[in-house]
Order: structure tokens, then sequence, then C-alpha cells
């Protein structure tokens, strides 16, 4: 059994699942048991790849952009078409 | 708590959305099998961010809701009983049986308590050896390690007086089940990314084969689950059907191999019926011979007890994605979470729960009532 902060509630739980689980790591815990470490370069990677994603700025913009692109140009968006 | 704000951050759900949008030429049915993820579908109103030819239908993964009645009858018969300590965890208490349930045996001077995990139950028998302490082992294969855990330590500590009334359920079955029926829509899936932390992946590439249907382990926050129906959407679009991996994070390929050693040691694949669904073949886990003496249903004789469904709750069709709760007539009107019909309507993970949470208002406008 170990000590697991939950965002600052402590609570006990079974560690014999994750053997390898070290103190500071990270793990999910389902009722009272770590059921997998959580990897956090795996985690950073999936973030880094959303953040490079980027809006598809030329496509598509926000919406205030396409309302004023309609504007600008009636008849090119379904909003413009609208109108 | 790390990677939770950041899997919710607003600026990149909207990088997401717009490549979901960009991608999508045709409609699709995509279902999301975990009642986790309906919950925060539900919750974060992503259903209706998405474009409107992307549909998200909700699976049956809410382990409280698909306990069979039988089930639910036997714990009720099992807790009444004066020389018996029930234990389990507190979204079961509500949950109806034929005509009573676990709160009502409380109330009627059963000893029913409600605990974190199934190891506090363990601590109640060394307590109470002049009890017999059962504990009331529902879940998917995410919960089954912990019950796994609890029965073999009773064994090895030689806690004579705890059982597990066991009534756990697998996720791949249910998806052959679910693409087996006649009425199916679904095209595509997410997989639930906790079930495969435990089990790993391996079981879904024949099943993404043999159905040819997309399958994408995705886990809980709303940047997870707009990425799992991304890839989906991507797969669908051209004409691919793979297993995916969109969280990584947390799901190993090999999953998690004490946990799955255990659970072979203690458990064994059995027929197990869910509740609105009906029997499916080898889709859940019984103690194995080895773990037989700390069964209930051996323990107690729980059989021949006549079991009876509502009449009006249509749970069943929730639960295959036939309909949403907003189209069952008793939806917040007679079942409610406080005074509730069906299972879906107990568990946080129950779909009518979560409509009802977060989507009653606009049930009120639309009806004008
Ligand atoms: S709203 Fe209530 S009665 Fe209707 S399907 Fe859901 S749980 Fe059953």
């Amino acid at each position: 059994m170990a000590e697991v902060d939950f965002g600052g509630v402590g609570k006990e739980v079974c560690l014999q699942y994750v053997p390898d689980a070290v103190v500071g790591e990270y793990v999910i815990v389902h009722v009272g048991f770590a059921i997998q470490r959580l990897d956090e370069v795996s985690a950073l990677d999936t973030l880094r790849a959303f953040a490079g994603m980027g809006v598809l700025e030329e496509e598509f913009g926000d919406g205030f952009e396409r309302a004023a692109r309609a504007v600008r140009h009636p008849g090119t968006t379904t909003e413009g078409a609208a109108r | 708590m790390r990677y939770l704000d950041e899997f919710s951050d607003p600026d990149l759900a909207a990088r997401l959305l717009d490549r979901i949008h960009a991608a999508t030429t045709r409609p699709w049915a995509i279902m999301e099998v975990c009642g986790g993820q309906t919950h925060s579908i539900i919750r974060h109103g992503i259903d209706q961010l998405l474009p409107d030819d992307v549909e998200m239908i909700h699976g049956p993964g809410c382990p409280v809701c698909v306990t069979p009645l039988e089930i639910i009858d036997r714990a009720l018969s099992i807790a009444a009983r004066p020389d018996v300590v029930f234990c389990s965890f507190g979204d079961m208490l509500r949950v109806p049986g034929s005509d009573k349930d676990l709160f009502r045996i409380k109330s009627e001077g059963g000893d029913v308590r409600v605990v974190y995990s199934p190891l506090d139950a363990l601590t109640l028998a060394r307590e109470n050896p002049d009890k017999q302490v059962v504990f009331f082992g529902i879940g998917f294969e995410t919960t089954a390690p912990a019950n796994a855990m609890t029965v073999h330590q009773a064994a090895r500590l030689g806690i004579g007086n705890f059982s597990l009334l066991v009534s756990h359920v697998l996720v791949p079955p249910a998806i052959a089940a679910i693409m087996e029926s006649p009425t199916c829509r679904v095209q595509g899936f997410l997989a639930a990314g906790h079930v495969c932390s435990v089990m790993g992946t391996a079981e879904y590439p024949p099943l993404a084969e043999r159905y040819r249907v997309p399958i994408v382990v995705t886990g809980f926050e709303p940047l997870d689950i707009l990425e799992g129906i991304r890839r989906t959407v991507l797969q669908l679009e051209s004409g691919r059907h793979e297993l995916d991996n969109a969280y990584t994070r947390a799901v190993p390929a090999e999953g998690n191999l004490p946990a799955k050693a255990m659970l072979s040691d203690v458990f064994e694949v059995t027929d197990r019926a869910w509740r609105g669904i009906g029997t499916i073949p080898r889709s859940g886990w019984r103690l194995s011979e080895r773990y037989r003496e700390f069964d209930a249903e051996q323990r107690f004789d729980v059989h021949g007890i006549h079991t009876a469904e509502s009449a009006v709750c249509r749970s069943g069709e929730v639960l295959q994605g036939l309909i949403t709760p907003h189209e069952c007539a008793a939806f917040g009107r007679e079942c409610t979470p406080r005074n509730p019909l069906g299972a879906t309507m107990v568990s946080a993970e129950g779909a009518c729960a979560a409509y009802y949470t977060y989507r009653r208002l606009e049930l009120t406008e639309a009806t004008g009532a």
C-alpha cells in the first residue's frame, strides 16, 4: 500500500500491479488500485501534436473571421450563401 | 493533478474540432463504449460541437447499468440476511431490483455498507469474524483486478467469512455483439481507455478486421475524446478499419502484465447476461475453480428468485444506442436520479443520468413544460 495524492487529498492505494512505480510518479487509480503508470513522455508528445495542428486558418479561421469573410465575399461560404 | 487540465484546454479543443470538421465529408455513427466517456461527452457538450454528420452513439459501458436484474435480486436477498454485512460501491445502492433496491434493504435493517475499495470489505471481514462479509464485485476489466486481488488476499490470509458476488463483464464480446445485431448502426468505436490500460490492445485488431470497423483506444478528457473521434473519422473517410491507440500515455500495447496474470488466475470466462441487452456468450468472468469457495452465489442459496423488469424503462434500448434517453417517455418525469426506474438513471456513467444532469433544461424548453 502507498499514499497517493489526488490533487491534495491523500488516499491509500494498492501498488501491487505497478511494482516499478517510484515516488513522485503519476499513476491511474481505480477503486483503490493503481492499474497503470502514466507515461509522461507520451502525454507531452500528444499535447505537442495537438498544439502543432494549428487551427486551419486558411479554410476555416474562427467563427468571427468566417462571418467577416462571408460579408466581404457573399456566396463563398454557407453563411454567405444564406444571406 | 497532472494531465487533466492540459487535456481540457479550450484552444487545443478548437484545433481538434476544426480538424474533425475539415475531415468529415459524409455521415458517420461512432459509438463510445465507455460510460465515463458518455459522461464526458454530454458534460462538455462535445456531441453538439461535432459536425452534424458525426453522430455519437452511447454504448453499454456502464457497469452498474448492465448488471443483470437476477444478480441485483440475488444481492438484495443476500444483503437482507441477518448474518451478512453486504458491501458495495455507492452507485449500486439505488439500482432497482425487481421490487426493491439495496438502499431499501438498508433502511429495513440490513447491514449494507458503501466502500471505496474491495479491500475495505476484506478489512471488515477481519474485524467481524462472526459475520459473513460479501462484496458486490461488478464492473469491466478496469475494476476486475481490484476484485481479483481482494479474493486472492482472502485466500492467502485464510479469511473464510469473505465472499464475492461476481458479475464482471468484458468489452470485446460486447463490441462483437453490437456489430452482430441486425439493428446495428455503429461504424466506428472509441474503445474504453482504462479497460485497455489493464488488458492492452491485442484483443481489438481481430474485431476491427472481422467487422471492418475502426477501433480507437480513447481516454476521458475532452481532448482525448476529440482526438479519438478525429482518428476514427480519418479512418472512416479513407476506408480503413484498424486498431489505433489515441491514449498512449495510459495504454501500453501489452496492458498491465501483473494484473492480467492475477485475472487469469482468479477468474475464468463465462457467458454473462447484460441488463437490457440479454446474454452475450463468453462476455464475463466468474471465479475460477481454485477460488470458487469465495463465490457468494455458492455460499448462499440464491437460486429460484423471481425477477420482474420495469414495464416502462427502456434502458435496454438506451444501452444499445437505439434511442437517446430523451426518447423515453419516463425520462425526467417518473424517472429521475432520485427515483430511478432503470440503472441508466442511477449511475453517473449511465446515459440517462448524464442527460438528466446536463440536458434537462433543454428538454424542458423543447417540450415547453
Ligand atoms: S429515463 Fe429512466 S425509465 Fe427511461 S430508459 Fe432511462 S432509466 Fe429507464
